[in-house]
């Protein structure tokens, strides 16, 4: 039997689904949303539980600047993506550039916190409950940090090696949307640790 | 300007091997990636019922010294990993893959790409854990395939009480396969949210897609938690983290929570799909409408959203406080009403009907009857205080092995029955298919059904013996019995495949005068799917067509 | 009968449940036979009479009324189980602790359990004795339930339901059986290799029986003097085992006082004869492998000397 010819012979009538790629990305900050819950469920648990050992309100310091600066590359990274889609590629490069700077100092921040925290205070991983969950809530954060950092230079290398157009505009837009889901989960770990922590 | 023929080359009437297996290693296809987790889950059912048969010969009678007290642990250690990660998941996205775009009429899934690479990731998985049979030993010869059971509970997965890397592999290759899992879910619902055909809106997708759709939700859920726990015992055994380090203040019941909350929606992923066949197969051998196709759909999504809220009800045990446990009591009761509910449409759907017994149909009756009893034991321990005596025993093992083996293998079965035609090209073998069937359903009965009994006689779960006296042996010896009727059953089953697949008759493109769209293209689909892209009126488009003077747009 | 049928209750906990369950196991009986019989019915009567029927069958797409019927039914029905069940959680859970009870420290360890009574002064392994409470003057026994190293759990069915030792997370549950007798059950929560043989022994006494028990288990042991004795002083017993009134003091594994008193050992893997006891300590493994308890690598004379003393403590 050969295949039959199915309904009407034209569409001829709208038919508009969403984007993949949104819809993919949205699914994958669903799931990691999860992953993060978890980690902050158990640092909320263990707060106030640590036998032993310094006590977030001891030698945590609130990290005002490198905040600010996480949080404003959002904002680059949105008006970088707004410059591409209007043709404005210099802008646009060095709106991305200046993302992934200030993702990188606050990297960086993070590695001169940890270096504090270690050497001066004796504060680790194993030393008790609240280094155990600080450490492994902020850590995979940074770790999510660095894969978006990953994504945006490659982005970078594209656009320097001539390969990138206004084509690719929605793509950016979707990368993005991991940049700004990076900066959203910083803000909880910033009330959870920073905040309601201490 | 001259023309110039082209003298074609001649291509070989058969492809080398290694060409062949290249083109299957290398994959984006959906079919062909279908194909391949479902082969990968049977030669895993095989190991784990392997596993299964060695822990029933030890208990075939007390004090037995068929293996020894670490092996057995390792045995339902790893029986239980094996069914629900590498046998139940890969089978759910097997049939996820092949089936979703063809019926909504795309020709592959949305990311081809992530498809493979979630394939492997899930594969490499299965390979970690039973390499841990070799490697497990490490640097102090201890340890071998994990023994901490599949949920392993804190602390006995801490470095003190699990020497070795055994407990390592576990955790390894649940992450492997965690990846890949999410990775499909996450490609099942953006096939089924952007790639349907012109005019399937939500209200005209097959029901089947609408349960791997709300099963694909479930796993973006579910096994995010576990991966975290699992990340965070790994930080725990090897960067001297303390998270389930009750020796430092950690807590032992918090992995609980964290495992439960995947482990109770994960049974809802693993039986939405088998929900799935049954509600495709059900209607086509009544040949009826599925009945009350809207509450079906109201249903499934009660269940994914209720089926979040029940996890502790695997933890009635653990001394929870009297409220958390009537909550947890009131969540686990309110899902068997959507449960039910469905257990009624099938029964409607039945009414009225010509209903045809071939061997699709014989599993899906059977898995009414059995779905049904695993739905009332279920609802008993949902009882709280009955939990505190039932909990924990083989009753509990005889449940879940009725929901898992009754409701969702019968239900994988039934599918494999009513696909085989379509993706082989061949008609299997009715004869045969039947007697696995009965094979099959007599074995699972002789187990199952009397594994209840040393539950409410006092046995708990996970001993590698047990005393003389207490009443147990004769059933014990029942249970073992039943297991050489499902192995029997599922050598013919295999028979039946290979055999088919070589010499069965042709199948054509609709065998079962089916109504959903795969049923228009050949079979085995061309690799495209469909020549042309369908566009679809109502949910039943093949209805349509058949009986033009009575299509069901009339009355959706 | 099987001595550890869920169906037999001699406490009141154990009886709770049991009326419960037959209230919930007949619900469930009544739905199974109402639903079994339409599913057989339909099975039946509504096969395709030829193979191939030109012919299909009206097509109902669904009918409001019956979806609510069938809705609202189990709802009803969810509804009483859920208020049935409420009713045992709270009488179970938060029953007050009169204040004749009986308290006792269990902790579990792999692969045996530690009793304690702190009102009587008193610590035992792997038997624990009770006193029958009468339902007219109850004596309860409250259990504090504690884990020295992975979970376990207390379950003996005709006494109660099980509750789980989890260390770092204490639980509490209470018996108070109504006959005297011995009542089994075993550990029901995966603690390792040898959780198959953590088997418990629950002594329920009448009030005399408990008082002399009580009193014999709260003398320390005699210096006897004995090679055997001098053995177990001088080898590594004492690290894992105490004997009170004597320099051993360890508490990793059970209290050896009146060792003598028991029926079993090894948690009920064994009787506690003297050939078993002589085998225990030669090779552990022969009765129990992958207990904690190192085989000894005694001399035979050795281990005759120390199996005569431990048939002192009495």
């Amino acid at each position: 039997m050969s295949a039959l010819s199915i309904g009407l012979p034209e569409s001829n009538f709208e038919w508009r689904l969403p984007s993949r790629g949104r819809v993919g990305m949205y699914c994958l900050i669903a799931a990691e949303v999860a992953i993060f819950t978890i980690f902050v469920v158990a640092y909320l648990f263990y707060l106030g539980k640590s036998t032993t050992g310094p006590q977030p309100k001891d030698v945590l310091h609130v990290p005002v600047f490198y905040t600010i600066y996480l949080l404003s590359s959002s904002l680059t990274v949105h008006v970088a993506v707004r410059k591409l889609i209007a043709g404005r590629m210099a802008a646009f490069a060095l709106l991305w550039l200046l993302t992934i700077l200030l993702g990188g100092v606050f990297l960086f921040g993070t590695a001169c916190e940890w270096m504090h925290l270690i050497y001066d205070e004796g504060l680790t991983i194993s030393t008790n409950l609240f280094g155990t969950t600080y450490y492994s809530l902020v850590g995979l954060h940074a770790f999510h940090v660095t894969m978006g950092l990953l994504a945006l230079t490659t982005v970078a290398v594209f656009y320097y090696a001539a390969r990138l157009g206004r084509e690719h505009a929605e793509r950016l837009e979707i990368l993005s949307m991991y940049w700004h889901f990076v900066d959203a989960v910083w803000v909880v770990v910033f009330t959870v640790v920073y905040v309601i922590g201490r | 300007m001259s023309t110039n023929t082209i003298a074609l080359p001649e291509l070989p009437t058969t492809r080398p091997l290694t060409l062949r297996l290249h083109e299957w290693v290398t994959t984006v296809d959906h079919k062909r990636l279908g194909i391949l987790y479902i082969l990968y889950a049977l030669i895993f059912l095989a190991l784990g019922g392997i596993e299964a048969t060695i822990m029933r010969l030890q208990l075939i009678r007390p004090h037995n010294g068929f293996v020894s007290p670490e092996v057995f642990n390792r045995m339902f250690t790893m029986h239980g990993t094996t069914m629900i990660f590498f046998v139940a998941m890969p089978m759910v996205f097997g049939f996820a893959n092949y089936l979703v775009p063809l019926m909504i009429g795309a020709r592959d899934m949305a990311f081809p790409r992530l498809n493979a690479f979630s394939f492997w990731m899930s594969a490499l998985g299965g390979l970690f854990l039973y390499f841990s049979f070799f490697g497990g030993n490490g640097l102090y010869g201890a340890g071998s395939a994990p023994d901490v059971g599949w949920f392993a509970y804190a602390p006995l997965t801490a470095k003190t009480f699990s020497v070795g890397h055994s407990t390592d592999f576990w955790t390894l290759s649940l992450l492997s396969s965690g990846i890949g899992s999410i990775g499909t879910a996450i490609n099942i619902i953006a096939t089924i949210l952007c790639m349907r055909c012109p005019g399937m809106t939500f209200g005209k997708m097959p029901l089947l897609v609408w349960l791997n759709l709300v099963m694909a939700g479930l796993v973006i859920l579910a096994v995010s938690p576990l991966s975290a726990a699992q990340i965070m015992l790994v930080v725990d055994r090897y960067l001297g983290g303390h998270f389930f380090d009750t020796q430092a203040g950690g807590s032992a019941v918090i992995w609980m929570h964290f495992f439960w909350i995947f482990g109770h929606p994960e049974v809802y992923v693993l039986v939405l799909p088998a929900f799935a066949f049954a509600s495709e197969i059900i209607p086509v051998f009544s040949r009826k409408a599925i009945f009350g196709y809207p509450v079906m759909v109201l249903a499934t999504v009660a269940i994914g959203f209720i089926g979040m809220s029940v996890w502790a009800h695997h933890m009635f045990t653990i001394g929870m406080s009297a409220g958390a446990n009537t909550f947890f009591v009131l969540s686990t009761m309110a899902i068997a009403v959507p449960t039910g509910i469905k257990i009624f449409n099938w029964l409607a759907t039945m009414w009225g009907g010509k209903i045809r017994y071939a061997t699709p149909m014989l599993f899906c009756v059977a898995f009414l009857f059995q779905f049904l009893v695993a739905g009332l034991t279920g609802v008993t321990l949902a009882v709280a205080p009955l939990d505190w005596q039932l909990g924990n025993s083989y009753y509990v093992v005889a449940h879940f092995h009725y929901v898992i083996v009754g409701g969702i293998l019968f239900c994988i079965f039934a599918a494999f029955y009513y696909w085989f035609p379509k993706v082989s090209g061949k008609m299997y073998e009715e004869a045969m298919g039947k007697l696995h069937f009965w094979l099959f359903f007599i074995g699972f009965h002789l187990t199952f059904d009397f594994m209840h009994i040393p539950g409410m006689l006092g046995m708990p779960r996970r001993i590698y013996t047990y005393e003389p006296g207490r009443g147990w042996d004769i059933w014990n010896l029942i249970v073992t019995i039943g297991v050489v009727f499902q192995a029997a059953g599922i050598l013919v089953f295999a028979a039946n495949l290979v055999w088919s697949y070589l010499r069965g008759r042709t199948a054509g493109n609709d065998p079962w005068d089916a109504w959903t769209l795969e049923w228009s293209t050949g079979s085995p689909p061309p690799e495209y799917n469909y020549a042309v892209i369908p566009t679809v009126r109502s949910r039943r488009p093949l209805w349509d067509l058949k009986h033009p003077e009575d299509p069901d747009w009339r009355y959706e | 009968m099987s001595p550890t049928n869920i169906f037999a209750p001699a406490s009141t906990p154990a009886q709770s449940i049991f009326g419960l369950s037959i209230f919930v196991l007949w619900t469930m009986v009544a739905i199974f036979v109402v639903v079994f019989s339409l599913l057989v019915y339909a099975a039946v009567r509504f096969r395709s009479k030829h193979p191939y029927e030109a012919s299909e069958p009206a097509q109902i797409y669904g009918s409001t009324q019956v979806e609510l019927a069938w809705t609202v039914i189990p709802v009803l029905i969810v509804v009483a189980l859920f208020l049935a069940a409420t009713r045992v959680i709270l009488a179970v859970q938060n029953a007050p602790r009169p204040p004749g009870a009986l308290e006792v420290i269990v902790t579990g360890h792999q692969y045996w359990w530690e009793y304690r009574y702190p009102q009587l002064n008193i610590t035992t392994a792997n038997e624990l004795h009770v006193p029958v409470s009468d339902p007219a003057h109850p004596r309860p026994t409250f259990l504090t339930l504690l884990s020295a190293d992975t979970d376990h759990s207390f379950w003996v069915p005709r006494l109660g339901g099980k509750t789980d030792l989890i260390p770092n997370h204490p639980n509490q549950m209470w018996i108070d059986p109504q006959q005297t007798g011995l009542f089994l059950g075993q550990c029901a929560q995966y603690c390792g290799t040898q959780h198959a043989k953590m088997l418990l022994r629950v002594y329920v006494q009448s009030p005399e029986e408990f008082e002399r028990w009580v009193h014999e288990q709260q003398h320390s042991a005699q210096n006897t003097s004995s090679a055997g004795e001098r053995v177990f002083e001088s080898t590594a017993c004492i690290n894992c085992h105490t004997v009170s009134g004597t320099p051993a003091k360890g508490k990793f594994g059970p209290d050896l006082t009146h060792l003598m008193s028991r029926e079993t050992i090894a948690a009920g893997a064994a009787p506690n004869t003297p050939e078993t006891l002589r085998l225990w300590i030669k090779n552990p493994d022969a009765i129990k492998p992958g207990s904690k308890m190192p085989a000894m690598g005694l001399s035979d004379r050795d281990l005759d000397a120390v199996t005569a003393y431990l048939d002192t403590l009495r």
